[in-house]
């Protein structure tokens, strides 16, 4: 495979944000748009070239350095490259959902004062998450998991005068650096067994690590493989939004519509589900690691959910989808089921960028008001927009023939197939997640594009935290075409994508050697034994579990939604004690604000004032008498001002002095 | 290439004569002058990157000339690995600090350069001694014109700050002339080569060992000996905040290197717990403590120390790795990230001292609660506040990362438990930078203030934007860096596991 043509997809997208960035005046709007969507149109022509080399002309896979970054301690670390098919499918699904996002913003935008600066980050996060994907060794894939993070950073407080962003941006940064924290210890850990941070390296020790016992004490030991996939699952926990490490999410949403889509659903938030199946050589050795990751995954999945039930604001509740899908996704790798976890990773990454954008254009269309109580019956208004939203919702939710049915069912007969330790709390967690994500989901489209239009008689409350357009009454309008043919163009993958790719990536080992399972933990080989078609396995579907389930819940949104309103505030006060611990996010956010970062501030300031202060200084320096007197003696003589000519003098006296031995020898 | 490394020591200090003679009626050829000579220095120390030879760790561009026949004492210089990068990084900061002061410094301006240049050519000489009484010489000569800066251009409480930055670093270096002196005594000159191949008994190493870990402790500063530093970049006019933090601390750093490790390693062997200790107090005390800091210079000051305890952690860590190993796998690692650390760290920090100058120009306040918003009136300036912050936080792509990875990779070769502890210092850094950075950078207009400020000006953006580049060039492509450093590196460990104890 050509490295030229592989740097190129990686650094067009860098050189499009530096031009937008630094020379955005010079280049104005149009040319800031201009630069940066061709370099990611062109990243994502050429990576599709890369998919076609490695799928269908069986060019072996890429694994070399670009440029030596250092050696040190004859350690060698390289920014480098693994090209496979595991990075090419991410390859793909980053640029083509970067691509569209970049168009999008063109219609969403386009009155926004930090235009160009906008296609700059876009287009820095592209080349980051480019750099994650393609790494052949850890150093490199941490540099494109902090710099994701830190675009994130600067895209959350993108409205950097909204108090709300800039607080959400800085709690992202670091919840994300408490999981980089657990991520840069596992990283060491796999130095301090292969003295390298090359992945083949680590793959190929990961037999070897599976018998080692890392010493933490003089007499207790843990297994090394345990503890390094667990770290490096933090990190993951962090940037994938994993319970207790998701509270960043959902806040996340104060920044533009089009970076939810693209970082907080698509790609950014799905690089721990990539690093973990990238790992796959790591974790299939430690069974104790997997467990972990599937009970925080089932976790994340069914009870992240729930919370979208009760959200008002339409990005909150898609962000709580993304919450419970991430956890599907960690779920899958759980079980062993790589393949699903990166097959519904893609699946999502259209549907609910689709979502995402969707709810922008929605927002665009009722002049930037978010709230669902004050929607209702837009679809009349917004036909591409409704349409649309009801393809990804019905993908979303597991619907038969739609990509999400195939992602989706699969993980839940992976989970159902597995016997690991955990499997039975999951199962009945993605089970019953399959009744939530409908019901949020319908709830959310019912409230939106149908019933009453709220939108008319609720302009005594609105309100616009822009504080423009704040004038009559709201006439809602379908968006331009630049904002309703992304959503066309991400609406037919998410329709088809999974009927044309389940076979190959789920059953046909797409996948090929970049994903590694062990024969006894291989869970979608077991099921791989009744795969026939896609068509047969979706009128399978209509048989079991989940689409009953779908569909009850799609039913209780409507009823409870659509036909009878009134129902949900009965069932709001019957239930009050649960309705309250959702609102209340179950009181993570309360616990780290309140607890957490008082116990910090406290500590930090009783370490100083009570450490520095007055133990350290007050004690050791200025404590006795003796010195104290001293002290004033010499600020007295120093304060008549001689001193300083005096020792100017003395200084240059000494030079002059050396100087002379110099010259005299 | 001989005489250059005089040439850079001596050069900026006769500029420095000149400008202060010139005096301040005559400032306008002062400041050119001043500028030309420290671009000429730098300018000096590019051909000695260029002829380096990094596959030895000899010193290199040696002079040597007897200085004080009476003691032996000889005017030897060189530079190896471990001084020529921290060589090059003193003749680099020193431009950013005088154009930063241009027309800033209104009382005694030409004293003021000129303090500066003298103290860039003792600054070089310290790291470019082989002698150590010469270097003695340089050392305490140094604290005087920093001893002026604080105490003549400083804040109020610029004489509190002055004596106890004075007292401190004075205090610290009389024990170490006591080990000088006694080591003299013992080898028959004064030269570093000499000392480091002297056997020396458990004992006298341990003595000795002591002697010079107060010099350099306090310089560093660790925790407990750091008060001083808050109190004196608080005080101190921004460049001579710019160059504590970016060259003084080094020395620290630089003398545990020089000193300690090769010439006492039976002690440091001995005594290494109580440096890794007090290095990771450094880390995660200070961490706490920067996070509740309302001054903008002492935030940065205690960020300070609690990046330097990366420095003395990864120059400290080689024992604990033969101990927990059996190899020296990851030793010249914990050292490379020590040095790069160092590096970086003068570049970052002497970058926010110079951001918080600019703010400090225009507002004449350091406090953060006066700040707000600053990103509306100046996108510019936010745009480098920001890039220099996330550099402190260890962002990949930026300095502030290179260092710090080698040292908790290093460090985990050690004990977890090291590398756990040196790695909260992601959480932490990412807290008290990005804090400052919510606070004083982003957010509506803050007050009329912050409303009436204007954006840098070009040579507020020169000194920053260059700043900026070699920031990330480091973290792009440290490569050439830790090629210069290598084989002393090596030699370093090599002698920091050898055995002194006379048989």
């Amino acid at each position: 495979m050509n490295l030229t043509l592989l740097v190129l997809i990686a650094v067009l997208p860098l050189v499009g944000a530096i031009l937008a960035g630094l020379f955005g005046r010079v280049i104005g709007r149009a040319g800031a748009h201009t630069v940066t969507i061709l370099a990611v149109a062109t990243s994502f022509v050429l990576s599709l070239h890369v998919l076609k080399q490695i799928y269908l002309d069986g060019v072996p896979a890429f694994d070399g350095p670009v440029y030596s970054w250092l050696i040190s301690d004859g350690v060698k670390m390289d920014v480098g490259f693994l090209i496979d098919r595991l990075s090419t499918l991410m390859m793909v699904v980053v640029t083509f959902v970067s691509l569209c996002v970049h168009v999008y913003t063109i219609g969403y935008m386009s009155d926004d004062p930090g235009y160009t600066r906008f296609f700059s980050y876009i287009s820095l996060f592209t080349f980051s998450m480019l750099m994650l994907v393609m790494s052949n060794n850890f150093m490199q894939l941490f540099f494109g998991w902090e710099a994701v993070g830190v675009v994130s950073y600067l895209l959350i407080g993108f409205w950097y005068t909204r108090p709300t962003a800039i607080f959400a941006n800085y709690k992202a940064f670091l919840v994300n650096r408490v999981g980089d924290f657990g991520f840069v210890l596992g990283i060491a850990g796999v130095f301090y067994y292969t003295n390298s941070v090359g992945y083949a390296e680590a793959f190929a020790a990961a037999p070897k690590l599976a018998h080692a016992m890392l010493p933490l004490t003089s007499n207790t030991s843990v297994e090394a493989i345990t503890l390094i996939c667990i770290c490096l699952f933090i990190g993951a926990m962090g940037k994938s939004a994993q319970v207790p490490l998701h509270v960043w999410l959902p806040d996340s949403m104060e920044g533009p519509t089009p970076i939810s889509a693209l970082i907080h659903a698509a790609t950014m938030v799905t690089a721990g589900i990539f690093m973990v199946a990238r790992m796959s050589p790591l974790f299939e050795q430690s069974e104790t690691a997997l467990s972990f990751v599937l009970i925080i995954g089932a976790t994340t999945a069914f009870f992240m959910g729930l919370l979208g039930i009760v959200n008002n604001d339409i990005k909150r509740v898609i962000a709580y989808s993304t919450l419970s899908q991430l956890g599907y996704m960690v779920t899958a790798l759980g079980v062993s089921a790589y393949s699903a976890g990166m097959f519904h990773l893609t699946t999502h990454a259209f549907f609910k960028a689709l979502l995402f954008l969707a709810a922008g254009s929605v927002i665009i269309g009722m002049h930037h008001e978010q709230d669902m109580r004050k929607m209702g019956g837009l679809a009349k208004y917004m036909p591409i927009t409704a349409i649309t939203s009801w393809i990804g919702a019905l993908a979303l939710i597991g619907t038969p023939f739609f990509s999400g049915f195939y992602s989706k069912d699969t993980i839940i007969e992976a989970v159902g197939e597995s016997h690991r330790w955990g499997a039975t709390y999951a199962y009945w967690c993605v089970l019953g997640g399959v009744f939530v994500t409908a019901l949020y989901t319908f709830r959310m489209i019912f409230m939106t594009f149908h019933g009453p239009e709220r939108f008319r008689h609720a302009d005594e409350a609105h309100s616009s935290s822009h504080g423009h357009d704040d004038h009559g009454p709201i006439e809602p309008h379908e968006s331009p075409l630049v904002v309703t043919g992304p959503l066309i163009a991400l609406a037919i993958p998410s329709v088809v994508i999974g009927a044309l790719t389940a076979g190959p990536i789920l059953f046909g080992g797409y996948f090929g050697d970049s994903i590694r399972v062990l024969e006894n933990n291989d869970v979608l080989a077991e099921l791989g034994k009744d795969f026939q078609s896609p068509v047969q396995m979706a009128l399978h579907g209509f048989a079991g579990a989940p689409f009953w389930l779908a569909a009850a819940g799609v039913l209780t949104a409507w009823l409870f939604f659509l036909y009878r309103p009134q129902w949900a505030d009965v069932a709001a006060r019957k239930l009050a004690p649960i309705r309250n611990l959702l609102l209340n996010k179950y009181y993570f956010d309360w616990f780290n604000e309140k607890v957490l970062s008082t116990l910090a501030r406290g500590l930090g300031f009783t370490l100083w004032k009570g450490g520095d202060q007055v133990l350290i200084d007050g004690v050791l320096v200025n404590g006795s008498a003796a010195t104290i007197s001293w002290f004033g003696s010499i600020v007295r003589r120093v304060q008549n001002g001689y001193l300083y000519a005096y020792a100017f003098w003395m200084v240059i006296g000494l030079a002059v002095m050396l100087g002379w031995f110099l010259v005299r020898s | 290439m001989q005489g250059f490394l005089s040439f850079l020591i001596w050069l900026p200090i006769a500029a420095g004569i000149v400008v202060l003679v010139l005096g301040d009626r005559h400032i306008g050829a002062g400041r050119w002058i001043a500028l030309v000579a420290s671009i000429v220095t730098l300018l000096i120390s590019l051909p000695l990157l260029a002829h380096f030879n990094s596959g030895t760790p000899d010193f290199q561009f040696v002079e040597n000339l007897p200085w004080i026949a009476r003691f032996h004492a000889n005017y030897a210089l060189g530079v190896d690995g471990i001084s020529l990068p921290l060589v090059v990084l003193t003749a680099f900061i020193t431009i950013p600090v005088i154009v930063a002061a241009w027309t800033v410094i209104e009382a005694r301006p030409a004293q003021y350069f000129a303090a500066f240049l003298i103290m860039e050519g003792l600054m070089i000489g310290v790291f470019s001694s082989t002698d150590a009484l010469l270097f003695y010489f340089f050392w305490e000569a140094m604290l005087i014109p920093m001893f002026l800066i604080i105490g003549i251009w400083g804040g109020p409480r610029r004489v509190y700050a002055t004596i106890k930055f004075f007292l401190y670093t004075f205090l610290g270096s009389v024990f170490m002339l006591v080990a000088l002196i006694y080591m003299y005594v013992k080898a028959g000159d004064y030269s570093i080569a000499s000392f480091q191949a002297l056997p020396l008994t458990l004992v006298e190493q341990r003595w000795i060992f002591i002697a010079f870990f107060l010099a350099f402790a306090v310089k560093v500063p660790m925790w407990p000996v750091h008060t001083w530093l808050p109190d004196a970049h608080v005080e101190a006019p921004t460049g001579g905040s710019v160059i504590l933090a970016a060259i003084m601390l080094k020395m620290g750093g630089y003398g545990f290197l020089r000193f300690n490790l090769p010439i006492t390693p039976d002690a440091s062997r001995q005594l290494d717990l109580i440096i890794i200790a007090l290095s990771l107090i450094a880390v995660v005390y200070i961490g706490f403590v920067a996070l509740v800091q309302q001054d903008m210079k002492k935030l940065i000051a205690y960020s300070s120390i609690a990046h330097m305890g990366f420095v003395t952690l990864g120059a400290f860590i080689v024992y604990q790795i033969v101990r927990s190993t059996g190899g020296l796998q990851g030793a010249g690692m914990g050292l490379d990230g020590a040095m790069v650390q160092m590096i970086s760290h003068g570049l970052v920090s002497g970058a926010l001292f110079l951001c918080v100058g600019v703010l400090y120009d225009r507002m004449h306040s350091r406090q953060i609660a006066d700040y707000g918003g600053v990103i509306n009136t100046m996108p510019i300036f936010a745009a480098f506040m920001v890039l220099f912050a996330l550099a402190n936080t260890g962002l990949p792509g930026t300095s502030g990362f290179v260092g710090e990875f080698l040292v908790i990779l290093a460090s985990f070769k050690a004990s977890f438990w090291y590398s756990l502890l040196a790695a909260t210092t992601l959480i932490l850094g990412a807290a008290y930078t990005l804090w400052l950075v919510k606070r004083v950078v982003f957010g509506p207009v803050g007050n009329s203030k912050v409303a009436a400020l204007t954006d840098l000006n070009g040579r507020e953006f020169g000194v920053l934007a260059v700043l900026a580049v070699a920031v990330l060039l480091v973290g792009i492509w440290p490569a050439p860096l830790l090629k210069i450093m290598q084989p002393t590196i090596h030699h370093l460990v090599d002698q920091a596991v050898a055995s002194k104890i006379p048989l």
